[in-house]
């Protein structure tokens, strides 16, 4: 029985018919094979994904800095998004630090809802909630993440959001999230980039330090990953305006049309904004990856050839060479630890397929990977988008569309610099993504909303040398004998992007592989030859 | 950090600001844990069980179960029948446990799910349970969900078969698995029969074997369960928590109970002990007397360093009253006695504890309230001390104040679930390290030639 089989062997017809679909191996032809993606968990099945609210406050609108995100409901899920996805912030605008800057994401904001509320509304409580926030922090924004109540005693939370706009004159935007929208994390993603594409980009002006001016979309700058891009890209010559949405500002996302390109690090929690900002401002994106140094080095090389400047070009190489020369021995001595491992990997809807190419640095071959949220086109590649048909839970989610704005409409790239690009470097992915499933090894498997069976038996059925996924399943993992290391939260550690991130990567998974208690756990006694204990002093002969 | 927190303060009345309380659900989760092979289940979208399973993993480090309806917007609309028949078939055929413990969620109390009723309608496999309770997230707190799932394992479960099975039951309010087995082994040195309800020892502190079992040794038996309308007496550990269970089972089976505070300090554990003399007729051994005397040595010899000195203490009801109890018993102020968890026995029964010190002029207590209020309390009249859960750790950072964590959860340390709080070997490690954190403290801030290396 092949590994596939045996997983789905111990489900009923119907759970069966549900997760086929989701199981497969990488074909040995090359061909593209198709993966269940972003559809409903069933009930009972001990799935790792969250819910609506967790994509949009946790996820993309939480990290925001300078804000005071108030979660509209009971008290629980404010309270489990207080500080827990480690999105770094420092009191700053555009790398410039800000004194007087209140770092609001140390709160935790909440109407904490009670019977009352429910029964008879909560709007005028949100309100109040919004008054209250604005006497004490002044903020410059205020963002209302719903919870499922909300929508189901139909709170106007929109309304609120306008009448507050409009008597305090401070921005409010109201996000519908409720947890039972959509099927994952995913829905709240598409409805944060919605509403910060309607309410907030295009509604600030910066001047533009250099050209080579970027927006980092997608990174949450967890661990600190967003610090180290920065500076990197700024040793380059390449500054970076704003990034979606890890130590952001409220003011540096309101400039962020005014950037020439758009780097995307995670393409599923993001990729509405990329393109809405392609659509309205003109802006191209290009897919980067500064997880791993390969995927560095390529995503530098990249940047620098979108803009085809010449100094620019040398530069990067001269910072490419230094950051290699520096950690060359580094990397080396991590490589002659590790090459040969096989790794598994389950995050959200990126990392599955950035810290493959990261473990492959270090000649650790991916034999499993999956992803907890992510749609078709993360596994298998932008072009299938158009063949993606939308289930119900996928039509409740609104897709915006924008128009050019023909004021501040314009591409960094003529059509011809454009065409030129193209001849010149086939190898860049402008404005698309390829997916996760072409950087896979023939054989490997892939397993989308991968639950606690199936991570379990694939332990057994597959056993990699070390497992990446979050916190609910490591000690599953663990417990069961098998190295495993958070890659949400990167167990507390990080950052592990760019040439330093690769080291303290390597250097972290090094220390757990070889920490010596792995030798202790079998109870010595117990394999000890029955004659040794039977005569030792004190014993009973 | 909390730079934004201002000194002065406004009457809040709608914004919730660092909460010391999270929702009802959590706690009906965590009590399930406490049965033996029980999948705990919550009826709602997946999003709540997927933070439960988070922030219980989180505090204890070992893997959490517990499955969810996975409502999407259809179920939200049409009623979560459908879900919960679907979802507790899967855990029966997947996960085979011998008990799934359903709880709602504001989703599900707002759409008005009869749980009964689809508990009634479900086909449950022979000699399997499904039992529920009514978690709603907007009254109360997790501590109130706790109780509330005690209470529905109750109410399915216990019988009265009028024969007396000559144990004692015990229930305690939310407690450490540290805690448990300290008790247990009070229980078991004095000879006394027991059972104690829930017990998540050997659940959520299960030791590294190398295989990974979905339900681990421990746990109370449904058999257990079944059997407390048999006991002779309920002993309840925590008076603001254990009342409503002791109520769900005197009402359905008479079991009178006696409710005692949460045995943190000496003069709970010396209550707790006699109790269980007075019930059981067995004696308190000379091992328990020693520790008591242990303790006491340890409380005197280090007084110089906490004896009058203030602190604040945050956290769930019967937690904190305990640990006021024996911070008061140490000589110090509680100044401030904070739980995020409404009811307004709580200051009563801190107002009572202050009283009998003397010391009411000096100390407060809040309930409902959250950490915004208490960071700002701090700045205008600071402490010497802060206790509490790991989120204290910003106000301490901010004011520079020693800290201590306790109570649920502590989300940034290890290994404390392996240590307990409860009795009197539980005083001495609160001893230890409050005096810890204060002399840590003054080694820290104080100039070189004030520095002592004898303390």
């Amino acid at each position: 029985m092949d590994i596939r089989t045996a997983l789905l062997d111990k489900y009923g017809a119907r759970v069966y018919k549900n997760r086929k679909d989701h199981i497969l191996t990488v074909p040995s032809d090359g061909s593209m094979p198709v993966v269940g993606a972003n559809s409903r968990s069933l009930p009972g099945i001990m799935t790792e994904r969250g819910c609506c609210y967790a994509g949009c406050k946790g996820v993309v609108v939480g990290p925001i800095k300078d804000v005071v995100t108030i979660t509209h409901g009971p008290i629980g899920c404010g309270y489990y998004t207080w500080g827990t996805r480690r999105n770094k912030a420092r009191p700053s605008i555009e790398g410039q630090r800000q004194e007087n800057m209140p770092m609001l994401n140390q709160y935790m904001f909440s109407t904490d809802m009670q019977e009352p509320n429910i029964v008879f509304g909560g709007e005028k409580k949100l309100r109040k909630a919004c008054e209250e926030a604005i006497e004490i922090f002044h903020p410059k924004a205020i963002f209302i993440c719903a919870t499922c109540p909300v929508g189901l005693i139909g709170d106007d939370i929109h309304a609120v959001a306008a009448s507050i706009e409009e008597d305090y004159n401070v921005t409010c935007v109201a996000f519908s999230c409720e947890g039972y929208k959509g099927v994952s994390q995913s829905a709240g993603h598409h409805i944060a980039n919605n509403q910060i594409m309607r309410h907030i980009i295009g509604s600030g002006s910066r001047p533009l330090p250099t050209p080579f001016t970027v927006n980092i979309l997608g990174e949450y700058n967890i661990g600190g990953d967003g610090f180290y891009e920065e500076a990197l890209l700024a040793r380059c010559g390449i500054h970076v305006r704003s990034a979606f949405t890890g130590n952001a500002s409220i003011e540096e996302i309101a400039s962020a049309h005014q950037a020439n390109l758009n780097l995307v690090m995670c393409h599923r929690s993001i990729n509405y904004i990329a393109d809405m900002l392609k659509t309205r401002y003109g802006t191209d994106w290009l897919k980067v990856n500064f997880i791993g140094i390969e995927a560095t080095k390529k995503s530098l090389r990249d940047i620098a050839n979108y803009f085809g400047d010449q100094e620019l070009l040398d530069q990067v190489e001269a910072v490419i060479a230094e950051e290699e020369a520096r950690y060359a021995e580094d990397f080396a001595y991590y490589r002659s630890k590790l090459s040969g491992k096989t790794a598994g990997l389950y995050v959200g809807g990126s990392r599955s397929h950035h810290y493959q190419l990261l473990l492959k640095d270090f000649g650790v071959s991916t034999v499993l990977a999956g992803y907890e949220f992510a749609h078709r086109d993360d596994y298998e590649g932008r072009e299938v988008i158009p063949s993606i048909k939308l289930d119900a839970d996928g039509k409740n989610i609104e897709t915006i569309t924008v128009q050019p704005d023909p004021a501040q409409f314009r591409t960094y790239l003529t059509p011809e610099g454009a065409q030129r690009l193209k001849e010149t470097h086939p190898e860049i992915e402008l404005n698309d993504y390829k997916g996760m499933i072409v950087d896979m090894e023939a054989g490997a498997l892939v397993d989308d909303d991968m639950n606690q069976y199936e991570t379990e038996e694939l332990m057994r059925l597959v056993k990699p040398d070390i497992f990446f996924t979050g916190i609910k399943d490591k000690y599953v993992v663990q417990k069961g004998g098998t190295l495993c290391r958070q890659l949400h939260s990167y167990d507390y550690s990080g950052p592990y992007s760019c040439f330093q991130g690769a080291a303290n990567f390597a250097r972290d998974l090094v220390a757990s592989l070889y920490t010596p208690v792995w030798g202790m756990i079998r109870v010595p006694w117990k394999s000890r030859p029955a004659i040794l204990a039977h005569t030792a002093v004190g014993g009973e002969d | 950090m909390l730079d934004a927190t201002p000194k002065t303060q406004i009457k809040r009345e709608a914004l919730r600001i660092n909460s010391c309380k999270t929702c009802q659900p959590v706690g009906a989760l965590y009590a399930a844990l406490g049965v033996h092979r029980c999948m705990p289940y919550s009826n709602g979208s997946q999003g709540c069980v997927a933070y439960h399973r988070t922030v219980l993993t989180r505090h204890y480090k070992d893997p959490m179960m517990a499955v969810s309806s996975s409502f999407t917007e259809g179920a939200s609309v049409f009623g979560g029948k459908s879900n919960l028949t679907t979802g507790v078939k899967n855990v029966f055929d997947i996960y085979q446990p011998d008990i799934i413990a359903v709880h709602t969620t504001c989703l599900s109390e707002v759409i008005g799910d009869d749980l009964k009723a689809f508990i009634q309608d479900l086909d449950i496999p022979e000699g399997k349970y499904v039992v529920h309770c009514n978690t709603p997230s907007f009254k109360g707190s997790h501590i109130n969900g706790y109780a509330s799932m005690m209470g529905g394992f109750i109410n399915y479960l216990s019988q009265k078969t009028g024969q007396s099975n000559g144990k004692l039951a015990v229930f305690p309010a939310w407690s450490e698995p540290s805690d448990l087995r300290l008790l247990k082994s009070y229980l078991e040195q004095m000879g006394i029969a027991y059972t104690l309800f829930p017990d998540q020892s050997g659940v959520v502190d299960a030791p590294m074997t190398d295989h990974f079992e979905y339900f681990p040794k421990g746990g109370t038996t449904i058999e257990e369960i079944r059997g407390l309308g048999d006991c002779t007496q309920v002993l309840g550990l925590g008076e603001w928590t254990i009342p409503e269970p002791c109520a769900a089972l005197e009402k359905k089976c008479a079991t009178p109970s006696t409710i005692l505070p949460y045995p943190i300090g000496i003069q709970n554990t010396d209550r707790l002990l006699m109790t269980l003399t007075d019930l059981t007729g067995k004696p308190v051994p000379y091992a328990i007397e020693e520790e008591r005397g242990q303790l006491i040595d340890l409380i005197l010899d280090q007084h110089i360093w906490t004896s009058q000195k203030s602190c604040a203490i945050f956290g769930d009801p019967d937690f904190i009253l305990g640990v006021t109890s024996l911070v008061l018993e140490m000589g110090m102020f509680p100044k401030y006695v904070l739980t995020g968890t409404p009811g307004h026995a709580f200051p009563k029964m801190c107002q009572a504890l202050f009283e009998a010190y003397g010391v009411e002029d000096q100390c407060q207590a809040f309930e409902f309230d959250d950490l915004f209020d208490l960071h700002q309390f701090i700045k205008n009249d600071p402490v010497d001390l802060l206790i509490g859960t790991n989120y204290g750790k910003q106000i301490a950072l901010a004011e520079g104040i020693p800290f201590v964590r306790a109570g649920w959860p502590v989300l940034d340390r290890y290994g404390h679930y392996l240590w307990p709080n409860i009795g009197y070997r539980g005083a001495m490690r609160f001893v230890e390290r409050i005096s810890g954190a204060i002399m840590d403290h003054v080694d820290a801030v104080c100039p070189d030639e004030d520095f002592d290396v004898v303390m």
